[in-house]
């Protein structure tokens, strides 16, 4: 008897993006260019980041319409983003056939209290965290995938860089615990011993573990995954410079052959201007969406 | 006896590991003169247009065909893998692949995400059922007459091996269940043996 919708399955799909890159996409052209370029899979959208950082306002879940004309389009798996708490719009996007949803800060939040019941459904979500803390508790509310939250928009890599090395610094402190000290941890953290006892165990999280939030360049692709990513999400990145399919297509060489500076060069070599950026440094708390849930 | 696992993208980890659980040596591969030095190669599971554009782009499809031809490599291809062993793609016959396999297979045949699963599957010359998870599985639609189907669900055969080459709609290595990879690892040894 075939089971649908177990924690196996949702988890064994994020298991087949290892290694590739998940890119943003707001139009059918733009998803079919990500195919063309390799991606992975492609991430439905209303804007990118970098628009709703400048535009402001409030950001939802994209036209259920475009979701769809996105995956008629394209032949690999399709997610789309909901705003954090927003049960309907994720109701909606499973009821659609959307390969995953991203219950994401880079919408403005539907809940500030409660994440979704992600056990609820039947397709797998993906959510952001800047530690260990937030990746765990994300994953007890039934996230079969975790990436760094970066800051989105910013095309600077640089807080993605913290958060994934925060995730892996404190991966290795677990392992080195004893049972009396895991204990406290898990209080400390606010996540089940157990999941805990399970990181320990394998010595990375239950779930894969991607990289977002300011990627712009292959070098940066290499960057995260030379920091313990298993793969990359890039938002603003591509479609925000001035030539995205070979810079697309440099990204995903990149990813692969991260170890490689024969091929991480060459690739590199005479892609048109990346997007401006912004130093994510000289934004205000208030402007950050990565502080938007923990 | 080395064990390529082709690392371009997808679950290659998994399948890396349940290979040296079985005691071999495993070598990952994203070169073309890797290739030379492995006696079987898994394909994984991941994005089957990603891997085989990456392949072509480093040569690597080159690489895999050459070395098969000359009686030299053993073949495994999972899920994705599967596809880009196939002969022919359908409807979407332009992406790039191997074409090794005499079958068709049809991407997604089980439809999106939803409607992947896991079940026991009977599968031919084992005696107890296989555990397995299809994700966005295909499904082999028509079989070449050297091809010997190993499992079937309703919609089609998914599991088949055609001499060394072998290829599952199926993710063993997502499991603890080690037998596929025994029968793989025992065509790549004829591949070996054939070499010395």
């Amino acid at each position: 008897m075939a089971e649908i919708g177990t924690t196996k399955v949702k988890r064994g799909l994020a298991e087949m993006f290892k290694g590739g890159v998940i890119m943003d996409v707001t139009t059918v052209d733009q998803a079919k260019i990500a195919e063309e370029a390799g991606a992975v899979s492609v991430m439905a959208l209303e804007r990118i980041p970098a628009d709703i950082r400048k535009e402001g306002g409030v950001a939802r879940a994209a036209d259920p319409g475009l979701v769809e004309q996105i995956m008629d389009a394209v032949s690999i798996p399709v997610m789309a983003k909901v705003r954090i708490g927003h049960i309907s719009e994720a109701r909606i996007l499973e009821y659609m056939g959307v390969d995953f949803i991203d219950e994401s800060e880079v919408l403005t939040p539907a809940d500030v209290t409660y994440h979704i019941d992600k056990w609820q459904f039947k397709i797998p979500f993906v959510c952001g965290a800047r530690n260990l803390g937030e990746a765990l508790r994300r994953v007890s509310e039934g996230a079969a995938m975790i990436r760094t939250k970066g800051e989105p928009g910013t095309g600077d890599v640089s807080e993605a860089v913290t958060h994934m090395r925060a995730v892996m610094n404190e991966v290795r402190k677990v392992q080195s615990m004893l049972e009396d000290e895991l204990v406290v941890e898990a209080k400390d953290l606010g996540v089940n011993v157990e999941l805990l006892r399970e990181v320990r165990t394998l010595g990375r999280l239950p779930v894969v573990n991607f990289a977002a939030g300011g990627i712009a360049t292959p070098a940066d692709a290499a960057l995260m995954m030379t920091l313990g990513a298993d793969g990359v999400f890039v938002g603003s990145g591509i479609f925000k410079s001035s030539d995205p399919l070979p810079r697309a297509k440099a990204i995903v060489a990149a990813t692969t052959y991260w170890e490689d500076p024969k091929v991480l060069s060459e690739v590199s070599k005479g892609l048109k201007a990346g997007m401006p950026g912004i130093d994510a440094r000289t934004l205000v708390e208030l402007d950050k969406m990565q502080v938007r849930d923990n | 006896m080395v064990i390529g696992v082709l690392a371009l993208q997808g679950d290659f980890r998994e399948h890396a590991s349940m290979a040296r659980f079985l005691g071999v040596e495993v070598r990952l591969v994203r070169l073309p003169e890797e290739v030379g030095l492995v006696d079987g190669l898994i394909i994984p599971g991941g994005e089957s247009t990603t891997m085989g554009k990456l392949m072509v782009k480093y040569g690597v499809d080159r690489a895999i065909v050459d070395r098969f031809n000359a009686g030299k490599l053993a073949i495994y291809g999972t899920c994705a893998g599967m596809i880009v062993l196939a002969r022919d793609i359908e409807g979407s016959q332009a992406q790039p692949h191997l074409g090794l396999l005499d079958v068709t297979v049809q991407r997604n045949a089980f439809g999106r995400q939803k409607e992947s699963s896991e079940e026991d599957l009977e599968v031919q010359g084992l005696d107890t059922p296989l555990h397995v998870l299809f994700i966005r599985a295909p499904v082999i639609v028509r079989t070449g007459s050297s091809v010997e189907v190993l499992a079937r669900v309703t919609q089609g055969p998914v599991y088949v091996q055609q001499g060394r080459l072998l290829a599952s709609s199926f993710h063993p290595e997502l499991g603890s269940d080690t037998r596929v990879h025994e029968h793989f690892l025992r065509l790549a040894e004829q591949s070996s043996n054939q070499e010395v």
